[in-house]
């Protein structure tokens, strides 16, 4: 295409990090050294040149690793490499709060301030980090006055921090993410903090090049017990490797039953896992309970190739921490699980879209990656079967409506990642246009114990309507915060139970079920089976798991302005009633909360811009985006807003 | 060369008038809009369907010659049986699907989507929404006078457009007609996100720096007068502009041989914007910058 | 008949594309969003031309030939075609003649020779050969890059030629093209203005077609030809032409060896200019008619490169003594002792209709109620053709069969010397048109005037930077201009448009060799050098 390319040029530096991710440039037309015998003879464009586009963000993450943010020249090169139009390489930069569009210091610490972490301290932390280091820059940088995101003084020029959405570690609360920039630069998960004067330990440690070591297998092992704090029960099916087995030794996975799933389907035919997995009634655990062999099936059943597996690792529901968990803790389980499904419908390649806050999964997933291709349980000839599939992962940047499958594909192929309309669904044209099975990974850690146990023995589990073990993230007021794993069927009574309980004595206020996309139920919802048809009857839902529990200290009203702040923050811009929806719910809580005015047609336009949001956004985020605020509104009584009804 | 031959002799015509290849028929889908069976092709939207059985649908972000982006959410009509509302512009027509085109549920979320837009825009020049504002009911006051908006300083750099993006309903529609659906300049593309989502050059260069062509196409789809070439802008600043006095005819265009048709919008003997007729074969509404802005030698005083 | 084959919409259902010689996203850019709807729906886009314009940038495959060698590369595929086997030999045995001639006159342009004549790769052009042979539809689009040659004529035939050899014409989706660079150039030539026809392609020297318009018109039309442009300005020379009537061209400044042509104009006895503005050539008139702007104040038809014909409409009236150019030489007419009536451009239209047969039934109702109709239509229930030459996939073919044609590379008239070592090639740019008369009046924010575009290592060779001024010189004349250091030409190459005369006159600098079959001249191949100012 004829781009349009002025201005900066990119420094050594970026174009060593754009050159790393995607090769050397071939020719003078793509960046390259322009060698007039060749290249004034004749050039390679069209389709062939921007077929790489889905290598935009990788680029980006390049750069933005290397230099601590994406500058013009960095943009210009990476477009004449890629063969993508500067305008829309700058709408992909900016939809991402992880790339930053103004210099940023080497190291930035993204602190969670989110709903557990606040419930943990995180506003006290803020307020102590910030009396350090000055005022938190602001995400992106591509909304502030450049000079302010560089932060103040002499250390100003060396870290920064800023407020973050939930960063995933809800049982360690409060937690915080650094991200370094540089050729050794650190991506590192920070939970539990040990408040703000850990965090400037942390920084002052880095800047000394004395980070922590890596961990050994036993502190490997003993780091996963901590968050899974079941580790070692006989009970236990998905949860049956974290904190037992080495997540970084395939020998280790192979000796406690891996693979043996694996060599079994090979064994049963395509046909016959994608029955099983029917049989077995697993419903998707993402948040949308989707049954996932009607997946398999529909997407075995198209004509059109190629199709892809996508695992959705981009766990970022508030409260949420389960996928890492497993990522971390049995990276093997979810390799297997891909290459069941890739086998099963026909696909020969995979992605695992993995959060861009999680490098320790991240880290964890393509080690078990590139153990399981030299073994030979990936690439062209999978367990020398003739079969082929392969895996690559692919980190997002920082926008939690990448977990919506559609938006997620559009950020695999280098766009915003926005929505898309459905239908079509992915499993008719999902990924690059082609079939694609897409499934959570928690959904797929079952596949194994499905493919090997048989569909209905393994339906036995659970319920007739909520077959299964099921994970739940209890974060929170809670004694023992963590990852547990029971048979669906128990109560959400049970489940707090094995938690610990509300601890110090503390009354229990309330329990926010699924994350910010949820519903907060109050205490008379304690014995509600924890059951896809449970919540239904109880108006609830179980979401992506999460269990947030608030004693009667938490401040329910901060907590759902939070909610609001996330949606608005979070919202992709889209369409209307969740672009404007969203800031006008959270106006609509201040303004309540300010006391005032006219409450009752305050709270009558809040259920009809609720109503409005659900109804008419394009993706769940704007339609579930009102639901814990109405919910609370609904069931709890809220001191600060007043009662509605 | 002899004088029997082609040179001197046109060929007779051919026996069969070629034709282009015939369309694979469709499979004529039966389905219920507001309790009335219509009959759609396979391929239809269930907005096609709409107009079939004569119920109106309002719409914002949607034209007949770009790609649906479904994202102002005003063509939104309840289907029996979906957990949520359907935007009519982009959901291929089913059968057995029972619409309803004007519910409760339907006309709540019209409203609520006009009250957030008249909240946050400048639409004193987005003719077509004045009236669907009254006919729902809409109260965008409602969200108080605090409301945030998208009020932005004008941008004008260039001698050509004029870009008032606190006029812009984010319809992506002109995105679409300088991205694949016309013109392949991207110039422009969507940046930021939630609120803070605009329509951008790279790095928010001013457009003479960026890759515009000027076709203006953008302008041409800009239903709420965001966009807007500088004759208009000029004449509604001076309060002249008068499209009840302007005169439109359409013409073909003087440049290069493709034969455009251009609408020609004269007003006063002056000629004050040039379109082209969106159902157009050889246009689909598109013009260059030729096209658009080269008329102007016929008002050179005094050359001519 | 001379006329683009296809629609529009076909190009957006081809499947393979070559560009040749055109620089369509610049001259033709709505043509080329229905281009790049093909390209999008899966089409191969193969452009050649000298210079990596943004046309070709869209190309899957862009091959840079030498200025001039279009008839080798094209032989050149030819052969490819035939030793592959991908010959469409059905079509060729139903609808050509002189295939084994064809045959023998392309056997030497092995993919080597080609190579090395043309420039481009051997692997290239095979690919090019393979891709438009086995593509099931496939077209070609060609500009002035084919035309402004001294081989003009022979580079057109030597494209039919590749249709003809792999069956790509008179179906949908395939088909040859010339688009047309201005917006009446194929009405013009559809109403009878060439020297040797009448309207409709009617040929002047055939008696039954004089008849039909001696009949209509009450007077014997002269049976032999006219003189074209070039000829003209050779008669000019010769003092055999002394008088001259000039309608909406501006020779002054579009003729190549711009020095001559004033020169030649201004010898004349009488000059008779007719135009929008005050031309340059207008300035060098004994008398001009200020006449009206034909797109927006005078009624008509004007023809596309689709053979669309289509209304122009009045919708302001002309300034100051003004008028249509019909009025105008009814006017005159008048003023000669014939009174033709009242202008009406209807009445002159239906009078075409009459006379020429692929314009029949093309009344005003229709090409109102149609947005215009593709020519032939012949009687008003012909819906016109969408695509020509269906004839000859008839069987038996319908009428004559296409002729192969024997065409010889011949490399431009001026070669490169030591004194001259650069070629100079012209063209256009996306917001200018010609010698500026219209588009000089818009304020265009890309207008950057005009410069002498070279390639970097031109520019490092001279010494010469972005933006110096320079003196550019050929053996006719020499003009000033500012560098533009240009990475889309190669060295050697060099690149100017003939847009701002008043600033820069480039065709002082272009060569006024014409094809002695047609009359254009070599716009595209002049020998320059480039001299520093003051150094």
């Amino acid at each position: 295409m004829d781009l349009h390319i002025v201005g900066a040029e990119a420094n050594t530096d970026e174009r060593a990090a754009v050159d790393a991710a995607l090769g050397a440039p071939v020719t003078g037309w793509d960046g390259g050294t322009h060698v007039a015998t060749r290249d004034g003879r004749s050039a390679r464009g069209g389709r062939e040149a921007s077929a790489r586009r889905d290598l935009l963000l990788p680029a980006l993450h390049a750069v933005q690793d290397r230099v601590g943010h994406i500058s013009h020249g960095a943009l210009n090169y990476i477009c004449r490499r890629l063969s993508v139009p500067p305008a829309e390489a700058w709408g992909v930069v900016t939809f991402y709060h992880l790339l930053s569009t103004h210099p940023a210091p080497p190291l930035v610490v993204h602190v969670c301030d989110d709903i557990a972490c606040r419930a943990r301290g995180a506003d006290g932390l803020c307020r102590d980090l910030e009396a350090a280091w000055g005022p938190p820059l602001t995400h992106g940088g591509h909304r502030a006055d450049p000079e302010a995101h560089r932060g103040a003084g002499e250390a100003g020029a060396r870290r920064g921090w800023m407020r973050s959405p939930c960063l995933g570690h809800c049982e360690q609360a409060p937690a915080a993410l650094a991200l370094g920039a540089g050729a050794d630069g650190v991506r590192e998960e920070w939970a539990p903090v040990g408040g703000a004067a850990g965090i400037v330990a942390r920084a002052e440690a880095l800047e000394r090049h004395a980070g922590a070591a890596p961990l050994d297998e036993a502190g490997r092992l003993a780091a996963l017990c901590a968050v899974a704090p079941q580790a070692g029960s006989p009970s236990l099916r998905i949860l049956r490797r974290v904190g037992v087995v080495d997540p970084e030794r395939l020998d280790a996975y192979r000796a406690s039953g891996g693979y043996v799933a694996l060599a079994r389907a090979l064994d049963m035919g395509p046909a016959s896992v994608v029955a099983e997995v029917v049989a077995s009634k697993l419903m998707g655990r993402g948040g949308a309970a989707f049954p996932t062999g009607r997946k398999w099936e529909a997407v075995a059943r198209e004509p059109a190739r190629p199709r892809y597996v996508v695992c959705n690792a981009d766990e970022s529901e508030p409260g949420t921490f389960k996928d890492r968990v497993l990522l971390e803790g049995d990276p093997f389980a979810i390799v297997e699980a891909m290459t069941i499904c890739g086998f099963a419908t026909g696909a020969e390649y995979g992605y695992v879209y993995i959060r861009g806050e999680y490098p320790m999964a991240e880290a964890r997933m393509a080690g078990a990656i590139v153990a399981a291709r030299a073994a030979g349980l990936l690439g062209p000839d999978v367990m020398g079967r003739g079969v082929r599939f392969d895996l690559e992962i692919r980190r997002g940047a920082g926008a939690y409506i990448c977990g919506e499958e559609t938006a997620l594909f559009n950020s695999i192929e280098g766009k915003r990642g926005e929505p898309r309309s459905k239908p079509p669904f992915p499993s008719q044209v999902g990924l690059f246009g082609q079939p694609t099975v897409v499934n959570n990974v928690e959904t797929l850690a079952n596949i194994p114990d499905i493919v090997r146990e048989g569909g209905d023995a393994w339906a036995g589990i659970g319920t007739p309507g909520s077959t299964g073990p099921k994970l739940f993230c209890v974060s929170g007021h809670v004694a023992r915060p963590g990852v547990y794993e029971v048979p669906f069927g128990q109560t959400l009574g049970e489940v707090l139970a094995l938690a610990g309980g509300v601890p110090d004595g503390r009354r229990l206020q309330a329990i926010l079920l699924g994350g910010a996309a949820g519903v907060f139920v109050g205490p008379e919802a304690l014995d509600m089976p924890l059951t896809f048809e449970g919540a239904r009857a109880a108006s609830a839902t179980l979401g992506s798991g999460v269990v947030l529990v608030f004693d009667d200290t938490a401040d329910l009203p901060d907590m759902l302005r939070r909610i609001a702040q996330f949606f608005r923050d979070e919202s992709c811009g889209q369409c209307v009633p969740c672009r404007v929806g969203t800031v006008r719910q959270e106006e609509l809580l201040a303004r309540l909360a300010a006391g005032g005015g006219d409450r009752p047609a305050a709270f009558e336009l809040l259920n009809e811009l609720g109503q409005a949001m659900r109804d008419a956004s394009i993706c769940g985020l704007g339609q579930t985006a009102s639901s814990a605020i109405e919910t609370a509104f609904a069931r709890l009584d809220l001191h600060g807003f007043g009662a509605p009804r | 060369m002899s004088t029997d031959s082609l040179w001197y002799h046109l060929p007779p015509p051919s026996t069969v008038v070629p034709t282009p290849p015939a369309e694979a028929p469709r499979a004529p889908v039966a389905l219920s809009i507001d309790g009335r069976e219509v009959e759609v092709a396979a391929g239809d939207t269930v907005l096609d369907a709409c107009r079939t059985a004569g119920a109106s649908v309002p719409t914002l972000c949607y034209l007949e010659t770009l790609t649906p982006v479904n994202a102002c959410r005003l063509c939104v009509v309840e289907q029996e049986g979906a957990r949520v509302l359907v935007p009519a512009c982009s959901r291929k027509a089913e059968p057995g699907m029972k619409i309803q085109t004007a519910s409760p549920r339907v006309r709540t979320a019209r409203k609520v989507v006009l009250e957030l837009l008249a909240s946050s825009v400048d639409l004193s020049t987005a003719g077509e929404l004045t009236p669907l504002l009254e006919e729902y009911g809409a109260a965008p006051g409602r969200f108080g006078a605090g409301a945030a908006t998208v009020a932005q300083p004008v941008k004008d750099d260039n001698d050509l457009y004029v870009r008032d993006y606190g006029k812009c309903v984010l319809c992506y529609k002109c995105v679409e007609a300088c991205g694949t659906d016309a013109q392949h300049t991207f110039a422009i593309a969507v940046a930021g996100r939630g609120f803070q989502a605009h329509i951008s050059t790279e790095l928010d260069v001013p457009l003479p720096d960026s890759a515009c062509v000027y076709c203006g196409n953008c302008i041409a789809v800009c239903p709420t007068g965001a966009l807007m070439a500088k004759p208009e802008f000029l004449l509604r600043q001076a309060e002249q502009w008068a499209p009840e006095r302007q005169a439109v005819t359409d013409t073909i265009c003087p440049y290069c041989g493709v034969g455009c048709t251009l609408t020609v919008h004269v007003q006063d003997q002056q000629i004050v914007k040039v379109t082209s007729p969106i159902d157009n074969g050889t246009t689909r509404g598109h013009l260059c910058v030729k096209g658009r802005f080269g008329f102007e030698y016929v008002h050179s005083e005094p050359e001519r | 008949m001379g006329g683009g084959t296809s629609s529009y919409r076909e190009i957006e259902e081809t499947d393979c594309i070559l560009l040749w010689g055109s620089n369509a996203r610049e001259t033709h850019p709505i043509f080329f969003h229905h281009l790049l709807q093909g390209v999008k729906r899966g089409a191969r886009l193969f452009a050649i031309d000298p210079r990596r314009t943004s046309s070709a940038e869209w190309a899957d495959v862009w091959a840079g030939l030498d200025v001039g060698t279009d008839i080798a590369l094209a032989n050149t595929m030819g052969r490819e075609i035939i030793a592959a086997g991908l010959a469409h030999d059905a079509f060729i045995a139903n609808a050509t003649t002189g295939f084994d001639d064809y045959r023998a006159m392309v056997e030497p342009w092995t993919l080597e020779r080609g190579a090395a004549e043309t420039g481009v790769p051997a692997a290239v052009i095979r690919e090019m050969a393979h891709a438009f042979a086995t593509s099931p539809r496939a077209m070609i689009c060609w500009t002035l890059g084919i035309t402004e040659h001294h081989t003009a004529v022979d580079n057109v035939l030597s494209l039919i030629n590749l249709a003809l050899l792999t069956g790509h014409v008179g179906r949908w989706g395939s088909g040859l093209n010339p688009l047309r660079g201005q917006n009446n150039v194929q009405g013009g030539g559809d109403m009878g203005a060439l020297p040797d026809r009448l309207a409709g392609f009617q040929h002047v020297e055939t008696d039954a077609v004089r008849a039909k318009f001696d009949a209509e018109w009450g007077v014997a039309v002269p049976p032999k030809r006219g003189w074209h442009l070039s000829q003209m300005f050779e008669a000019m020379e010769r003092r055999d032409l002394r008088a001259l009537y000039v309608i909406g061209e501006n020779p002054a400044q579009s003729e190549a060896d711009q020095h001559h042509a004033t020169h030649l104009l201004e010898g004349l006895d009488l000059l008779v200019v007719q135009d929008v503005v005050m031309t340059a050539t207008a300035q060098l008139a004994d008398v001009v008619f200020p006449a009206a702007a034909a797109a927006f104040e005078a009624e008509g038809t004007v023809t596309s490169s689709e053979r669309r014909v289509q209304r122009v409409r009045r919708t302001l009236a002309p300034p100051g003594e003004a008028q249509d150019d019909l009025a105008i030489i009814f006017a005159l007419a008048k003023a000669m002792g014939h009174d033709w009536g009242a202008p009406d451009a209807e009445t002159v239209w239906n009078e075409v209709r009459r006379l020429s047969p692929p314009h029949g039934g093309m009344s005003y109702a229709r090409l109102e109620a149609l947005d215009g109709l593709q020519w032939p239509c012949y009687d008003e229930a012909h819906p016109g053709e969408v695509f020509l030459h269906s004839r000859l996939w008839e069987q038996p073919v319908v009428g004559p069969r296409a002729p192969f044609s024997r065409v010889e590379h011949k490399l431009p008239v001026e070669a490169l010397s030591e004194e001259f070592p650069l070629r100079l090639t012209t063209g256009r740019r996306l917001a200018e048109y010609n010698t500026g008369v219209q588009t000089g009046a818009y304020r265009s924010p890309t207008r950057r005037g005009e410069t002498i575009d070279v390639s970097p290592e031109d520019a490092a060779q001279l010494g010469v930077a972005d933006g110096e001024r320079v003196r550019v010189r050929s053996r006719r004349g020499q003009v000033e201009a500012p560098v533009r250091v240009d990475r889309t030409l190669r060295k050697g190459l060099t690149f100017m448009t003939f847009h701002f005369p008043e600033e820069v006159a480039t065709n002082r600098l272009t060569i006024d060799t014409t094809d002695p079959k047609v009359g254009t001249a070599e716009f595209k191949a002049a020998a320059v050098r480039i001299e520093r100012i003051g150094a």
